[in-house]
C-alpha cells in the first residue's frame, strides 16, 4: 500500500490538489457521507504546497513494518474498516438503483405484455373481419399506470387520438403505432439504464479497489505529518533491532540515503556522543520500555548539538521486540540557555553569598562600633560618679586630719586619680578607634611646646632628676598641627619616662629628618582647612612645606626587656607583670601614643636596653608656611619681645629643669627669667575691652575679666601646689602655648571661661562649683547670646549647654567654629545673631582664629549623643548634673 | 548638750533616709560640698530657686496639658528643664518621673502626661518637705549652738 502511495506521490504533488477519498462520479449520498471524514484536513492539504519530502525509505521493510508490528496491523485495520464501510453503503446504494431500474423494467415488460395482446386482439379483429370492432377502454387505464413523466406525452397521444374517430380503424391503427413507438422508447430506455449498469459495475469495480483508498488515506496522514514536520528541527527514525536505520526523516538532511539506510550510528557518524546514543537505544530495544535523553553530540558532520532523544521500542504482533522509533530534537540553543541560566544562577548564589557575608562584616564592624560606643559611653558614666568620689577626698584632704588619715587619703587620692586616668585613657583610645577623634591644624612653636610639657613636668616631679629639652637649629620655628594631641603625646611620653627613671635625666631631643616616605608624598592626615584659609588671608606668597620632625624622649631609667618591646603598644599591656604592681598606670598611655602619632601620619618607635634606659622616638610630619618665618609675624615678635625682653625664649634651643624648681635656665646666654606673679600686672586688667586688642597687646588676651579676688587665689593655690595637680604652678604659660601664635604672657592669669546655659539653679550650682575651683566664669543663657560673648570677648574655655531655647549648643559652636576659620562672622549673621558693632575686632582679626575649647554639656549621653557634639565641632562633654570633679577635669585638660 | 546631740542624731537619720529611699542622690552630696563658711546659705539658696522654678514649671506644664491643642513640644522643653534643675540639686525621684515624663511627650500620650505631671507634682512635694524638714533641723542645731554634721 505504502508502496503505491510512494510511486503516486511524485504526480500528486504536481497537480497539487489531492483527489477526493471518493470516486468522483459517486452520487450525493456518497458525498455527504464523506463529509463526516476528517474534512478540515483534506482542504488545509489541498490549499499547501509540498516540497519534496527529505524522507528515505527501505520501502520494504516499511511494508513489513506496517504489516508485521503491532501498531501498523491495528492501524491498518482501521483502515480496512473504514473502506469496508465505504463500500458497503456504495453496494447499498447501487443495489437501492438497481431495484429501481428492475421495478421499472417489469412494469415496462408488464406494459409491453399488455399491449402485445391488444395488438393480437386488434390484428385478429382486423384479420377477422378487417374492421376494428372492440374498443379497448382499459388501454387509458394501463397509460395511467405509467410514471407520470410521461404524461405529457400520453395528454398529446389523446389529442392525436381526438383527431381521429374513436374506434375506427384508423384510430386503432394510430395507437398501435403510437404504442409501438413507445414500446421502442421503453426498449430504448431499458437499454440505456441496462448499459449504464454495467457501466456503473465496471467502475465500481475499477474504482473501489482498497488499496487505492487506503493508499490516499496513508498520503493524506503523510502529508498532515509533513505539514508539521516540515520546519520541525526533528529528525525521526525506526531502526531494527540491530539498530539500523529502516526509516529516517530528517528536514535538514546531511547524509544521503544510502548513506544511512541500513547502517548503524556509529557506522555512520564519528565523535562524542554517537556511541552513547547507540547505547541508549540498545538499552531502551532490551528494556522495552521507551525513554528519553538528552545526549551532546560532538561530531564532524554537525559540529557540537546537543539533541534530546525519545526512543520507543516497537514490538511485533507476537510481543517480539523488532526495533526501535526515535525521535531526535535539536537543543542545542535551549541547552546554551539552561546553561547560561544556571550559571546566572550561581552567580546569583554566589552574589547573594558575598552580600550575607559583607553584612556579616557591616554588622560585625557595626557592632564592634557599638561596643567602642558603649565604651566610651559607659567609661563616661563610670567617670561621673568616680570624680565625686575622687573630688570628695580632695576636699576631704583640706580639712583637718591627723597623720594617718592623711597618709589613707592620700593612697585613695592615687587610686582614684589612676582609675580616673584609665577611663580617661579609654575615652581617648575609643574616641580614636571610632574616628571621632579630629585632627586641629594650628600654628604652633615646638620649642614652647616642649618648654612647657617640661616645665609642667617639672612641677610635679618630685625625684632628683633633671628634665632637658634639645631643639635643633633647623627646626621650624612655627609649625603647623594639631598641638593639643602633640603636647598629649609628649606628656604622656614624659611622664612614663619620669616613672621609669630614677636617677639621671629625661631629654626631649628634636631634630628635622629627611622624608622618610620620599616616594609616597604622604600628607598628613590633619584637617587643614583653618590653616589654610588663614594663609590664603594672611601671606599671598604661602608655600607650604612638609617638614619631618623628629622627637627623641630619652630617658636613663630602668629600661624595657628585649621580650616585652613587641607587645609595649598594645593596649592594656605593660612590660611585665611586676611593673603595673610596681609602678601602676594603665598600660594605655602608649596605645594611645602610637595611635595618635599614626593618625597624624607618623609613627612611634621604641629603643631599649635594660638598666641603662629607653629611647622612644616618633616622626610626625608638620607643614610649614614658609612665608610665615620671616616678613609678617616679625612685628609680633618683635612687640613680644620688647614687651618680655625674652627674644631669646624664641630661638633658643635648649631648656634644662632642675627638680621642684620652676625656673627654666636658658643656657644661650644665662638670664633665665623667673616667671613669677605679677600681680599688679593682673590687678591693673580687669576691663573686658582690654581682650579686643589680642594680637598687639599679648598679655591681656588672657587676663580679661581678672577680678582682684583671683589674685588670693592664686596665691592661695601656690601654697598647696604640690599636693594638688590642680594648681598647677604656670597656668598662663601651658595656656599661651596653646594659643599658636599668640605671644607668651609672662605672668599669671585666670582663664577666661564662658557658661552657657539657660536654667538658673544650673547655672547656680555650676558657678558655685567654679568658685570652688579658684575659677570664675561669664554666664550667659542661650547659643545666641554665647555667639555674643564670644564676639565680644575672648574666652579660653566653653561650657556649653546642648538643650537651650533661641539657638542651641550645636549651632553656637558651629557659628563660633566658623568664626574662627574665617575669622568673619557671616555665619553668625546667618543664623540671626545680632552683633554689637566693634569693627576693630573684626578688622584686627580677620584671619583664623585660635581655637576655643568648647566642651558640652549633656543631659543624658543618648539622646544627645557624643558624637553629635563632636560633629558639631565640640571637643569634649561632660553629663548633667555637672559635678566639681567634671569641671575640674575639663580645666586640667583644656586650660590649666 | 543632750537636745543638740539629739537633734543631730535626728538630722543625720532624716538625711540618709533621703539618700536611702531615693529622693536625694550624689548630686546633693555635691551641693553640700560646695557650701562653705564663705558661702554658708548656699545649699539653701539654691534649693530655694529649685523649688521657685519647679512651682513655675509645675504651672506652666498644668496650663500646657490644658490646652485644646497640646505643644508637646512646648511641654517637652518645660520637662526638659525640670529634669535639669531637679538633676542639678539631685531631687533623683523627680529627675526619674521627668525622663518617663518625657518618653510620654515624644509619643505624645496626653494620658501618660497628665499621669507624670501628678507623679511629678507629688514627687516634688514631697521632696521639698523633706528638704524643709531637713533645713529646719538644721536651723535648729545651729540654734541650739552645735553644728550640723557632715553628710560624706
Amino acid at each position: 500500500m505504502v508502496h503505491e502511495m510512494e510511486e503516486d506521490h511524485v504526480e500528486d504533488m504536481e497537480v497539487e490538489v489531492l483527489s477526493s477519498m471518493w470516486p468522483e462520479d459517486i452520487d450525493e449520498a456518497g458525498k455527504k457521507f464523506n463529509v463526516e471524514k476528517p474534512g478540515v484536513h483534506d482542504n488545509m492539504l489541498d490549499d499547501l504546497a509540498f516540497i519534496e519530502e527529505p524522507s528515505i525509505v527501505d520501502f520494504k521493510r516499511l511494508v513489513e513494518l506496517t504489516s508485521y508490528s503491532e501498531k501498523g496491523s491495528s492501524q491498518l485495520a482501521y483502515l480496512v474498516k473504514n473502506w469496508e464501510y465505504k463500500q458497503e453503503n456504495a453496494v447499498r446504494l447501487l443495489r437501492e438503483e438497481l431495484e429501481n431500474l428492475s421495478k421499472q423494467q417489469r412494469q415496462v415488460e408488464l406494459k409491453k405484455l399488455e399491449i402485445y395482446e391488444q395488438h393480437r386482439f386488434e390484428e385478429e379483429s382486423y384479420g377477422g373481419d378487417k374492421r376494428p370492432v372492440s374498443v379497448l377502454d382499459e388501454g387509458y387505464e394501463i397509460f395511467q399506470d405509467v410514471p407520470r413523466k410521461r404524461n405529457d406525452v400520453i395528454v398529446e397521444n389523446k389529442q392525436l387520438e381526438i383527431d381521429a374517430e374513436y374506434d375506427t380503424v384508423t384510430y386503432w391503427k394510430q395507437q398501435a403505432l403510437y404504442l409501438g413507438k413507445l414500446l421502442e422508447a421503453s426498449v430504448q430506455r431499458e437499454q440505456i439504464l441496462l448499459e449504464k449498469l454495467e457501466e456503473s459495475i465496471e467502475k465500481l469495480e475499477k474504482q473501489s479497489s482498497p488499496v487505492e483508498e487506503l493508499s490516499q488515506i496513508l498520503k493524506r496522514a503523510d502529508n498532515f505529518l509533513h505539514f508539521v514536520l516540515q520546519n520541525a528541527p526533528v529528525v525521526i527514525g525506526h531502526q531494527d533491532k540491530e539498530l539500523r536505520y529502516r526509516f529516517i526523516y530528517n528536514h535538514f538532511p546531511s547524509l544521503r540515503e544510502e548513506d544511512i539506510i541500513g547502517k548503524t550510528d556509529v557506522e555512520i557518524f564519528k565523535g562524542g556522543g554517537v556511541k552513547e546514543s547507540q547505547d541508549f537505544k540498545r538499552e531502551v530495544l532490551e528494556r522495552g520500555l521507551p525513554a528519553k535523553r538528552e545526549i551532546t553530540f560532538e561530531t564532524e558532520l554537525f559540529g557540537a548539538k546537543t539533541f534530546l532523544i525519545y526512543v520507543e521500542p516497537v514490538f511485533s504482533k507476537d510481543g517480539e521486540k523488532i526495533g526501535v522509533n526515535y525521535m531526535g530534537m535539536e537543543i542545542t540553543d535551549q541547552v546554551k540557555k539552561r546553561e547560561k541560566m544556571v550559571k546566572l544562577r550561581e552567580e546569583i548564589a554566589v552574589q547573594k553569598a558575598k552580600e550575607t557575608e559583607l553584612n556579616k562584616t557591616i554588622h560585625i564592624t557595626e557592632e564592634t562600633m557599638r561596643a567602642k560606643q558603649m565604651l566610651a559611653t559607659m567609661s563616661h558614666e563610670i567617670r561621673s560618679p568616680l570624680s565625686g568620689v575622687v573630688s570628695m577626698a580632695e576636699i576631704l584632704s583640706t580639712t583637718k586630719l591627723d597623720k594617718d588619715q592623711k597618709q589613707l587619703l592620700s593612697v585613695m587620692l592615687s587610686s582614684g586619680d589612676l582609675v580616673l586616668q584609665l577611663i580617661n585613657d579609654i575615652l581617648d583610645l575609643s574616641k580614636v578607634e571610632s574616628g571621632v577623634m579630629r585632627l586641629e591644624a594650628t600654628k604652633f612653636r615646638p620649642r614652647e611646646v616642649i618648654k612647657h610639657v617640661l616645665q609642667t613636668a617639672a612641677a610635679s616631679l618630685k625625684k632628683m632628676l633633671i628634665l632637658e629639652g634639645h631643639v635643633a637649629d633647623d627646626v621650624p620655628l612655627e609649625v603647623i598641627g594639631d598641638v593639643l594631641r602633640i603636647r598629649q603625646i609628649l606628656t604622656n611620653l614624659i611622664s612614663n619616662a619620669i616613672k621609669f627613671t630614677h636617677q639621671g635625666k629625661v631629654q626631649i631631643n628634636l631634630y628635622v629628618i629627611a622624608d622618610p616616605y620620599p616616594e609616597c608624598q604622604l600628607e598628613p592626615k590633619i584637617n587643614d582647612d583653618s590653616a589654610k584659609n588663614g594663609h590664603e588671608d594672611n601671606e599671598s606668597c604661602s608655600h607650604e612645606n612638609v617638614v619631618w620632625i623628629r622627637c627623641d624622649v630619652k630617658d636613663t631609667g630602668i629600661g624595657i626587656p628585649e621580650t616585652a618591646l613587641p607587645n609595649l603598644f598594645k593596649k592594656y599591656m605593660q612590660a611585665g607583670a611586676d611593673t603595673a604592681r610596681k609602678y601602676g598606670g594603665t598600660g594605655l598611655g602608649l596605645a594611645i601614643c602610637k595611635q595618635l602619632v599614626e593618625l597624624m601620619g607618623g609613627h612611634l618607635t621604641v629603643s631599649s636596653k635594660e638598666n641603662y634606659g629607653s629611647t622612644f622616638t616618633f616622626v610626625l610630619p608638620h607643614k610649614v608656611s614658609l612665608a610665615c618665618d620671616s616678613s609678617d609675624d616679625t612685628d609680633e615678635f618683635d612687640d613680644m619681645a620688647d614687651n618680655e625682653s625674652s627674644d631669646d625664649d624664641l630661638s633658643c634651643g635648649f631648656f634644662q629643669f632642675q627638680p621642684h624648681s620652676l625656673v627654666s635656665v636658658f643656657t644661650s646666654n644665662g638670664s633665665g627669667i623667673p616667671h613669677k606673679v605679677n600681680a599688679k600686672e593682673i590687678s591693673l586688667i580687669d576691663d573686658d575691652h582690654s581682650c579686643i586688642d589680642t594680637s598687639s597687646e599679648p598679655e591681656s588676651s588672657s587676663k580679661c575679666g581678672s577680678e582682684n579676688e583671683n589674685t588670693n587665689c592664686i596665691k592661695k593655690e601656690k601654697d598647696n601646689c604640690d599636693d594638688l595637680p590642680l594648681a598647677s604652678c604656670s597656668p598662663s604659660d601651658e595656656h599661651s602655648s596653646r594659643n599658636g601664635q599668640e605671644v607668651v604672657p609672662n605672668s599669671e592669669t585666670k582663664p577666661k571661661i564662658l557658661l552657657v546655659e539657660d536654667h538658673v539653679v544650673n547655672v547656680m550650682v555650676a558657678r558655685r562649683m567654679m568658685r570652688q575651683l579658684n575659677q570664675d566664669m561669664d554666664v550667659v543663657n542661650n547659643g545666641a547670646e554665647a555667639v555674643r560673648a564670644v564676639h565680644r570677648c575672648n574666652y579660653d574655655l566653653i561650657f556649653m549647654d546642648v538643650c537651650m531655647p533661641v539657638m542651641d549648643g550645636l549651632e553656637a559652636t558651629r557659628v563660633i567654629r566658623s568664626f574662627e576659620k574665617t575669622g568673619n562672622w557671616d555665619e553668625a549673621r546667618k543664623a540671626g545673631v545680632e552683633l554689637e558693632d566693634s569693627p576693630s575686632y573684626d578688622q584686627i582679626l580677620n584671619g583664623p582664629r585660635k581655637r576655643i575649647p568648647i566642651i558640652a554639656m549633656t543631659a543624658n549621653a543618648m539622646s544627645e549623643s557624643a558624637e553629635e557634639c563632636f560633629e558639631n565641632g565640640m571637643d569634649s562633654f561632660v553629663t548633667k548634673p555637672v559635678t566639681l570633679q567634671g569641671l575640674k577635669q575639663c580645666l586640667e585638660q583644656y586650660v590649666l | 548638750m543632750d537636745a543638740v546631740s539629739q537633734l543631730q542624731r535626728q538630722f543625720v537619720e532624716h538625711a540618709t533616709s533621703l539618700y536611702r529611699e531615693g529622693y536625694l542622690d550624689d548630686q546633693f552630696t555635691q551641693l553640700l560640698k560646695l557650701q562653705d563658711e564663705s558661702n554658708p546659705d548656699f545649699v539653701v539658696e539654691v534649693v530655694s530657686l529649685f523649688f521657685e522654678d519647679s512651682e513655675k514649671l509645675l504651672n506652666n506644664l498644668a496650663t500646657a496639658l490644658q490646652q485644646e491643642s497640646i505643644d508637646y513640644k512646648q511641654v517637652d522643653a518645660h520637662v526638659h528643664q525640670f529634669k535639669g534643675s531637679s538633676s542639678s540639686i539631685g531631687a533623683q525621684r523627680v529627675k526619674n518621673v521627668c525622663v518617663v515624663f518625657r518618653n510620654y511627650c515624644d509619643e505624645k500620650n496626653l494620658d501618660g502626661c497628665l499621669v507624670c505631671l501628678e507623679q511629678a507634682k507629688n514627687e516634688y512635694l514631697l521632696v521639698r518637705n523633706k528638704l524643709e524638714a531637713l533645713f529646719n533641723l538644721e536651723q535648729q542645731i545651729l540654734q541650739a549652738g552645735g553644728s550640723v554634721p557632715m553628710m560624706a
